[in-house]
C-alpha cells in the first residue's frame, strides 16, 4: 500500500485538472464539492499508508517511489520521486485532513462568489502541491511544491484582485517569499556540489556518516533556514503574512495558518541529521529567530483591532514557537505543536470567517461585541481554540507548548524566560479577542467613528449655514435702515422747498397760498411718516443682533462639541446618523451554515484532543515521539529534566497562561482599566518595522538595486553584445578580400603555400 | 620481373633529377592557373600541378623504399578524377548560359 503514495498527490492534481477544463461548466455547489471529495479520498489513501507502516517494522517504515527520471544530466541524477515515512505521512494526514475540512467550509463561506470554482481550482492545485512538498524525497521535488504552494498563495491572497489592498499584498507575499526561495536554491546548488545529489536519503546519509564537513552543514542549514523564514514568515521576512489576511478566510485559515506556513519547519525537521551535523552556533540560531519572533509578533497582537491580523500575528508567534523547538532539537515537540497549532488556529480561523460572514463582511472586532448569543456554535468552538492556543490544560495546545518550554527550559534559561513572556502574551490577546466578539455588549449597531464625525460635520455646517442666513437677515435689516434714513432726509428736503414756496407766495394770490398750505402740511406729513418707518427698522436691527450673537455662540459650541465629544452616540438624534447606522441596527447577525459550522465542531473535536497524541507522562504515552524516530535519526534531544522539575515548569505556564487571561478581563471585560494602556500605537503598527522595511528599500536599496542594474545593463550586456559587434565589424573590414577573382585566390594560396615553406625551412635550419 | 625492371630503371635515375623535373612541371602549371583566364586551361593546369605532386610522390617512394607515397598517388589520382568530373560539368554548364566567359568574368560571390 505504501507504494501507492503517489495517489495521495494525484487526486488532488486530477480535480485541479478537471475543475481546470469543466470548472465553467460545473454548477456553483458541485465545483466545491468535487474538489472537497477529491481532498477526502486523498487522506483515505494517506491514512491507508499509515496503518500500512505500522505493520511494518520500524526500520523498514520508509518506502521510497521512484516515478520516473526527472532530470537525469550527467552527475545531476535527478528522480521524481516520493518519501513514505512517519514524518511526510504524518504531515500528509493533518494537511489533508484539515484541508478537507476547509475544502468544506469554503463550500458555505464562497457561496455566491462569482468566481467560486476559480477558487477551488486554486485550492486543488495549493493542496497538490502542498503534497508534493511533503512528499518529495529530494529537494528539488519539495521545491517544485514549494514554489506551487507559493504561487497558490499569492492567486488566493489577490483572489479579489480587484481590491487593491488584496492584489498589493498578493505580490508582497510572492516577492518576500522568492528572497527565501533563493536561499533555498543556493542550499540546493550546495548539497549538489558537496553530496553530489540532492535526495534526503543522501544527503542525510552522508551527514550521518560524517562524511560531511561541519562547514557545509551549517551553511546548507542556514540557506535552507532563510527559505524557511520566508515561507514560515519569521523575523525578518514576516511581513508578508499579516498583509495575506486579505485573502478569503478559508484560504487564510488553510495556506496561511495551518499547512503552508508550517512547510519551513517541516523543512528543517526533514534535515535533522545536517542540523546536528552544523556548528553548535547553527541551532541557537534558530532557536533565537524562533523565539525571538514569538515575541516580537505577540506584541504587536495585541494592539490590533482586525480579527484576522489578531489571528495572523498570533499565527506568526506561534510559528516562532515551532522554530524554537527546532532550534533546540525538540523535533518532535515541534512536529507536535504544528499539528495541535493547525487543529486549533485552523479553527480560530474558521470561526473568525464564520463571525465576518454572519457581519457582512466586517472584520473590526471594536465593532462586535456580545456575540455569544447570537452565534452560539461559533463562538462555543471559537472559545475551544482561544483555551487551546492560551495553554489552559487539558487542551491540546497546552501539552506542545509545554513540552517545547521545557525543551527550551532545558536548552537555554533565557529562551524559556522569553517564551515564556510570549506565553502569557498569547493568554491575554487571545482573551481580549474573544471578549471583544463575543462577550460584552452588542456593539455591532453603534455608530463607527467616521460615521459619527460625518454626523458631527453635519451639524456644524447646518450651524454654519444658520449663522450665514441669521448675518444675511441682519444685513438686509440695516440697508433697510439706512435707506429709510435716506427717504427722511429726503422728505425734510421737500419740506423746507415746501417752506421757501409758502414766503415766496404771493399773499393776495388766496388761491396759491392754500395750495401751498396744502403742499406743508402734506410734506409734514410725509417727514413724520418717513421719521416712523426708519425708527422702526432702526428698533428691528437690535433683536436681530442679538439673535446672530445667539447663533453664533450656539454654532462654535458645536464645533467645540464636534472636537471633544466626536465618540459619544448619545448627543446625536437618531434621524441624524448615516443610514448605514440604522441599516445595521436593523441587522440581525445569524449563524452560519452547516458547511461552516459541521468543520469547525469536529475541528473543535481535535483542538480538545490532539493532546493525546503525545502525552509526557510516561514514556509509553509518547505516541508521535516513538512514531516520528524513524525520521529523527536518533536526532532528538533528550531532557535531562527531573519529573518534579517538569511539574514545576507546567505549573509556572499555567500560571503564565491564567495571568493572561485574568488580565484581558480586568481591562476588556471589567473595563477597570484604560485599554490605552496596553494598545500602545507603536504596536499597531507593528514596531515601524513595515515602513522601515519601505523607507529601506525605496531610499538606499534602491540606489544599491539600480547600481546593479547599472552594471547589468552596460558591463555584463555589454560585454557579450560588444562580442558581436567585434566580430561583425571585423567581418564587414575581411569581407573586401572576396573578390571573386578565382585567381587572385589562387595567387593567395601560392604566396600562403610559399610562406609556409618558408617557416618551414627556417624552423628545420634553426 | 618486369616490375623489378621498371623499378631498377626508375631507381637508375637519381631522385634529384625527378624532383626537379617534378618542381618544373609544377611551377608551369602554377605560371598558368595565375596568368590565363580560359577556364578550361586553368584546369588544365591544376592537372599538371597534381600529376607534378605525384611524380615527387612515386620518387621519393621508390627511393625511400616506403610504400605509401605509391599508396598517396592513387589517392591523389581518384580525387583529380573526381574533380574533373564535377568540374568539367559545372564549367560545361556555365559556358553554355555564358559562352566565352573567363575565369574573373565569374565573380557573383565577391563579398
Amino acid at each position: 500500500m505504501a507504494d501507492l503514495v503517489w495517489l495521495i498527490p494525484a487526486f488532488p492534481l486530477f480535480g485541479f485538472l478537471t475543475l481546470l477544463l469543466l470548472g465553467r461548466r460545473f454548477s456553483e455547489p458541485l465545483a466545491g464539492y468535487f474538489a472537497t471529495a477529491m481532498v477526502f479520498v486523498s487522506w483515505i489513501v494517506a491514512v491507508a499508508v499509515y496503518f500500512d507502516l505500522v505493520a511494518k517494522p520500524e526500520e523498514e517504515r520508509s518506502v521510497t517511489v521512484t516515478l520516473f527520471s526527472w532530470l537525469p544530466v550527467g552527475d545531476l541524477q535527478i528522480d521524481m520521486a516520493f518519501l513514505a515515512d512517519p514524518l511526510s505521512i504524518t504531515m500528509c494526514l493533518f494537511v489533508l485532513g484539515i484541508g478537507g475540512l476547509i475544502h468544506l467550509f469554503a463550500v458555505g463561506y464562497m457561496h455566491g462568489d462569482p468566481k467560486f470554482s476559480k477558487f477551488f481550482l486554486y485550492l486543488s492545485l495549493f493542496i497538490f502541491s502542498m503534497t508534493l512538498l511533503v512528499l518529495g524525497e529530494n529537494l528539488l521535488v519539495t521545491f517544485l511544491g514549494w514554489e506551487g504552494v507559493g504561487t497558490c498563495s499569492y492567486l488566493l491572497i489577490s483572489f479579489w484582485h480587484t481590491r487593491e489592498s488584496a492584489a498589493t499584498a498578493g505580490k508582497k507575499a510572492f516577492i518576500t517569499n522568492r528572497v527565501g526561495d533563493f536561499g533555498v536554491m543556493l542550499a540546493m546548488f550546495l548539497a549538489f556540489e558537496s553530496v553530489g545529489s540532492v535526495s534526503y536519503s543522501a544527503l542525510n546519509g552522508s551527514a550521518v556518516a560524517g562524511t560531511l564537513s561541519a562547514a557545509t552543514a551549517s551553511a546548507i542549514a542556514m540557506l535552507l533556514l532563510l527559505g524557511a523564514t520566508g515561507k514560515s514568515a519569521q523575523l525578518p521576512l514576516y511581513v508578508w503574512l499579516p498583509d495575506a489576511m486579505e485573502g478569503p478566510t478559508p484560504v487564510s485559515a488553510l495556506i496561511h495558518a495551518a499547512t503552508m506556513v508550517t512547510s519551513g519547519v517541516y523543512l528543517l525537521t526533514r534535515v535533522n541529521p545536517i542540523i546536528a551535523e552544523s556548528a553548535a552556533w547553527a541551532p541557537t540560531m534558530i532557536a533565537w529567530i524562533g523565539v525571538g519572533t514569538a515575541l516580537f509578533a505577540a506584541t504587536i497582537a495585541v494592539a490590533q483591532n482586525d480579527i484576522k491580523k489578531v489571528l495572523a500575528y498570533s499565527t506568526v508567534s506561534q510559528l516562532g514557537y515551532m522554530f524554537l523547538a527546532v532550534g533546540t532539537g525538540a523535533y518532535v515537540a515541534a512536529i507536535f505543536h504544528m499539528i495541535t497549532h493547525a487543529f486549533f488556529k485552523a479553527l480560530l480561523f474558521l470561526g473568525s470567517g464564520s463571525v465576518i460572514h454572519g457581519m457582512h463582511h466586517h472584520q473590526d472586532m471594536r465593532h462586535f461585541g456580545g456575540l455569544r448569543k447570537l452565534m452560539p456554535v461559533t463562538s462555543a468552538t471559537f472559545i475551544v481554540g482561544w483555551l487551546a492556543i492560551a495553554g489552559v490544560p487539558p487542551f491540546s495546545g497546552f501539552w506542545s507548548k509545554d513540552e517545547i518550554l521545557a525543551y527550551a527550559y532545558d536548552d537555554s534559561k533565557a529562551l524559556w524566560a522569553v517564551g515564556l513572556v510570549t506565553a502569557v502574551l498569547t493568554a491575554f490577546y487571545m482573551s481580549r479577542q474573544v471578549f471583544m466578539t463575543f462577550f460584552g455588549r452588542y456593539r455591532y449597531a453603534d455608530a463607527l467613528p467616521e460615521e459619527l464625525q460625518l454626523t458631527w460635520n453635519n451639524r456644524v455646517r447646518e450651524a454654519e449655514a444658520r449663522v450665514v442666513e441669521a448675518e444675511a437677515g441682519l444685513a438686509s435689516v440695516k440697508d433697510e435702515a439706512v435707506s429709510s434714513a435716506d427717504k427722511v432726509e429726503k422728505a425734510q428736503e421737500k419740506l423746507a422747498q415746501r417752506e421757501t414756496e409758502m414766503d415766496d407766495v404771493d399773499p393776495s394770490d388766496d388761491k396759491a397760498v392754500e395750495k401751498a398750505a396744502k403742499n406743508l402740511d402734506k410734506a409734514r406729513e410725509a417727514v413724520v411718516k418717513a421719521q416712523e418707518s426708519a425708527q422702526e427698522s432702526v428698533a428691528a436691527i437690535r433683536p436681530l443682533q442679538d439673535k446672530v450673537e445667539t447663533i453664533r455662540t450656539e454654532a462654535s459650541i458645536i464645533s467645540v462639541e464636534a472636537i471633544n465629544g466626536m465618540s459619544d452616540e448619545t448627543v446625536l438624534n437618531d434621524e441624524e446618523l448615516p443610514a448605514s447606522v440604522r441599516e445595521r441596527r436593523e441587522f440581525q447577525p445569524r449563524e452560519s451554515p452547516w458547511q461552516m459550522t459541521v468543520p469547525l465542531g469536529l475541528l473543535a473535536i481535535a483542538a480538545i484532543g490532539a493532546g493525546g497524541m503525545n502525552l509526557p507522562f510516561t514514556k509509553d504515552l509518547h505516541f508521535l515521539g516513538k512514531w516520528l524516530e524513524p525520521s529523527l535519526f536518533h536526532n532528538e534531544a533528550h531532557l535531562k529534566l527531573s519529573g518534579t522539575e517538569l511539574w514545576v515548569l507546567a505549573i509556572i505556564a499555567v500560571t503564565g497562561g491564567l495571568i493572561g487571561i485574568s488580565m484581558a478581563v480586568r481591562i476588556y471585560l471589567h473595563e477597570k482599566t484604560e485599554r490605552a494602556t496596553v494598545e500602545l500605537p507603536i504596536l499597531a503598527d507593528a514596531w515601524k518595522y513595515d515602513s522601515a522595511v519601505t523607507n529601506f528599500m525605496g531610499g538606499p536599496g534602491r540606489k544599491f538595486f539600480d547600481l546593479v542594474s547599472w552594471f547589468d545593463r552596460t558591463i555584463v550586456d555589454g560585454a557579450v553584445n560588444g562580442t558581436g559587434r567585434l566580430v561583425r565589424s571585423v567581418g564587414g573590414e575581411l569581407r573586401a578580400m572576396q573578390s571573386g577573382l578565382v585567381r587572385s585566390y589562387a595567387a593567395l594560396i601560392a604566396v600562403g603555400a610559399v610562406a609556409l615553406i618558408a617557416w618551414f625551412l627556417v624552423r628545420t635550419t634553426f | 620481373m618486369a616490375q623489378t625492371g621498371s623499378c631498377d630503371v626508375i631507381a637508375a635515375v637519381e631522385p634529384t633529377w625527378y624532383l626537379i623535373v617534378s618542381s618544373l612541371l609544377f611551377g608551369i602549371g602554377a605560371f598558368g592557373l595565375l596568368v590565363r583566364r580560359n577556364p578550361l586551361v586553368m584546369f588544365m593546369c591544376i592537372e599538371l600541378m597534381l600529376n607534378a605532386a605525384n611524380l615527387t610522390f612515386v620518387a621519393l617512394a621508390t627511393s625511400l623504399g616506403d610504400i605509401n607515397g605509391q599508396t598517396a598517388v592513387f589517392f591523389v589520382m581518384v580525387v583529380a578524377a573526381a574533380e574533373v568530373v564535377v568540374g568539367l560539368g559545372i564549367l560545361v554548364s556555365i559556358l553554355r548560359r555564358r559562352p566565352g566567359a573567363t575565369a574573373d568574368d565569374l565573380a557573383e560571390l565577391k563579398g
